[in-house]
């Protein structure tokens, strides 16, 4: 968890060359970036630029096709899904992916970082330490109230929110959140914007956004993607400045 | 203090329905059934421990399989094999040109016993053979498929197909299997004949007796995190990766669990009904064993008992009357499980019997019923005080 440190001041996520063809089509081309620790970097840029395939790529969900992922110094393209879990990268996906049949409390009890091997599922118990974990998440994203419900009675918005502590539970140095605010109203919005400041004080953010108010509000730095390539990278001001990503995304 | 733990449980909801199995099974159907019926009984409920299995691996973690019958076959094979060495002493064998070998193996011109007959000489290694080979076959299929992420259709068929190839091998080896009549013929086990009524009684409580502890077995898997595990699985199978499991062990775990119930049903079968053949392990028998699971409910255990001596006290019934109609009787009746109630019979009673239940309950203030009723959580059977409810006051 001290990843930062051990790494001694250098980037907590570099990703190198990443490209990943799917039959000759080039989602991600050639792609490198870096992450320092603490930091929230949001992604953004036109249908297609290749955001999501890139968060698939650095938790496995895609195998690249050539280039490097680093995470904290471990190389994590040639690691299974659940074994980069445990490196210590979340990743939460657009749509939210909640257990409808477990209630509140047992998805974030699933997702509590113990027990998870065959042998350590059928002997966790729960104890007092999970039960403390369950109920600090469970104040973080707004559930107390919740926790005995099963998810499927969820809104949108707190199935968006419970995805978010599903993650928060399992301690990681670097979350990855896919268009956390899609589809929320309002004041689920703000409740999220207020939600992820909680986060970033003590995790590495990536996330993907089309919002530009809400990515003014979160964002450290900006990289913007077009065409699976990095076209710009900068303060918010910076890349909204910048006629090249005026032109293919901004819009005049 | 003067309730222990265990006596709660009996005298809770969930208890009670274990209670109401074993009166039935052990008190009531003893008494009121003749010798032949209750071996028949018997026979099915060899048949609940494959759906039993069925309920963990498919209902619960959503992994069909449509070639149970493999490993309640081998379990079968594995006991008869051991019966018939016995049967097949040299004394008992002295007419054939080989004394002492099974009688088959003799008319197929064998001379000798082949390699993988002679561990079945020992009681204790059949005993580990029961279960060892179903699981050590479930688990080279599950590497095999679930590790290269086979699912769905895809690892249905593929278990079809190996029932079929199980089928074709076994008839094909006549001179090492017994072929398309089985290993028939078995007499006793050690020393103890298996034939008369008094020993199929016995046969039939050491049957009933399993079979609690495979469902107690099963029980405590489902009321485990585990258990809920394969359920989150079941659903979102990419989140419960994502959430740092290895998913693969876990259906290899639940596939193999399901194999070793399937495993002792097939023993208890060949032990009651003194023989094991071909059609009772390829795939109609197999895909009848789903529907045993799919009539009960494919989220209880304790359902999948009673769809497995209902379908087939069905089967008998309709068989004995009118035979040729059997096959089209329980073809509407899958369909009709499909349609009309996809929870099978555990899904009607808990809709409409537990209602009634509730409110007598409610009346007795012997414990709180739950406020919401999940349509599917499939993490217990109805309601179970036993698993852990998650209450504030706790911490």
């Amino acid at each position: 968890m001290s990843a930062a440190k051990s790494n001694k001041g250098d980037f907590l996520l570099a990703v190198e060359g990443l490209t990943v063809s799917f039959d000759g089509f080039k989602a991600v081309d050639d792609l490198s970036f870096y992450l320092d620790p603490k930091e929230i970097r949001v992604i953004i840029g036109p249908n297609g630029a290749g955001k999501t395939t890139v968060l698939d790529l650095i938790c496995g969900k895609t195998k690249a096709t050539s280039g490097s992922i680093k995470f904290a110094g471990k190389e994590l393209t040639r690691l299974k899904e659940h074994q980069i879990v445990h490196s210590g990268v979340g990743r939460k996906f657009q749509t939210p992916s909640v257990f409808e049949d477990l209630t509140v409390f047992e998805n974030l009890e699933v997702s509590y970082p113990k027990g998870h091997t065959v042998i350590g599922a059928l002997a966790f118990k729960r104890d007092a330490k999970v039960i403390e974990a369950v109920e600090d998440v469970a104040k973080t994203i707004f559930l107390t109230e919740a926790l005995n419900e099963p998810a499927a009675l969820l809104s949108h918005g707190q199935k968006q929110w419970l995805e978010i502590g599903m993650l928060l539970i399992q301690k990681p140095d670097l979350l990855m959140l896919d268009e956390p605010v899609a589809g929320m109203s309002v004041a689920e919005r703000k409740k999220t914007a207020e939600l992820l400041r909680v986060i970033t004080k003590d995790h590495t953010v990536l996330v993907i956004e089309h919002d530009m108010q809400f990515v003014g509000d979160i964002a450290d730095r900006v990289t913007v993607m077009h065409q699976g390539k990095v076209l710009s990278e900068g303060s918010i001001d910076h890349v909204k400045s910048d006629p090249k990503v005026i032109e293919v995304y901004l819009g005049h | 203090m003067k309730h222990s733990p265990l006596m709660k449980w009996f005298a809770s909801r969930e208890g009670m329905y274990y209670l109401a199995l074993a009166f039935l099974l052990v008190v009531l159907l003893p008494l009121v059934l003749e010798p032949f019926r209750l071996n028949m009984v018997g026979k099915y409920l060899t048949y609940a421990f494959v759906a039993i299995g069925l309920v963990m691996c498919w209902g619960k973690a959503g992994i069909l399989s449509l070639g149970q019958g493999v490993f309640f076959g081998l379990g079968g094979y594995c006991m008869a094999m051991f019966l018939k060495l016995e049967a097949s002493t040299p004394e008992a064998t002295a007419i054939q040109s080989t004394p002492g070998i099974p009688d088959f193996m003799d008319w197929n011109q064998l001379t000798e016993l082949p390699w993988f007959w002679e561990p079945f000489h020992s009681f204790s290694f059949t005993l580990l053979a029961v279960i060892g080979v179903p699981v050590l076959l479930a688990f080279v299929i599950g590497i095999a498929m679930f590790t290269r992420r086979v699912g769905g259709v895809y690892f249905a068929i593929i278990t079809q197909a190996i029932a079929a190839v199980l089928t074709i091998l076994i008839i094909g080896q006549q001179g090492y299997t017994g072929g398309v009549n089985g290993i028939t013929d078995l007499q006793t086990l050690m020393g103890w004949d298996i034939r008369t009524d008094e020993a199929r009684n016995i046969l039939y409580f050491i049957c009933v007796g399993m079979l609690f502890l495979c469902l107690f077995a099963a029980r405590f898997v489902q009321n485990r995190k585990l258990g809920r595990i394969l359920v989150a699985m079941n659903a979102q199978e990419m989140r419960v990766r994502f959430s740092g499991y290895d998913v693969a062990a876990f259906k290899i775990f639940v596939f193999c669990l399901a194999a070793a119930f399937a495993g002792i049903g097939g023993a208890l079968f060949t032990l009651l009904v003194g023989f094991m053949s071909p059609s009772f392990i390829g795939i109609v028998a197999s895909i009848e064993m789903v529907i045993f699971c799919a009539l009960g409910g494919r989220l209880s255990i304790l359902g999948a008992v009673y769809g497995a001596l209902l379908v087939n006290a069905a089967k008998s019934g309709f068989s004995e009357s009118f035979p040729e109609l059997w096959p089209f009787a329980m073809g509407a009746l899958f369909i009709g499980v499909v349609l009309a109630f996809p929870d099978g019979l555990a899904g009607l009673y808990k809709s409409y019997v537990m209602p009634l239940e509730n409110k007598v309950f409610k009346r007795n203030k012997s414990e709180a019923v739950p406020a919401v009723s999940t349509p599917a959580a499939g993490t217990t059977d109805g309601y179970s005080p036993m698993t852990e409810t998650y209450s504030p006051e706790k911490s």
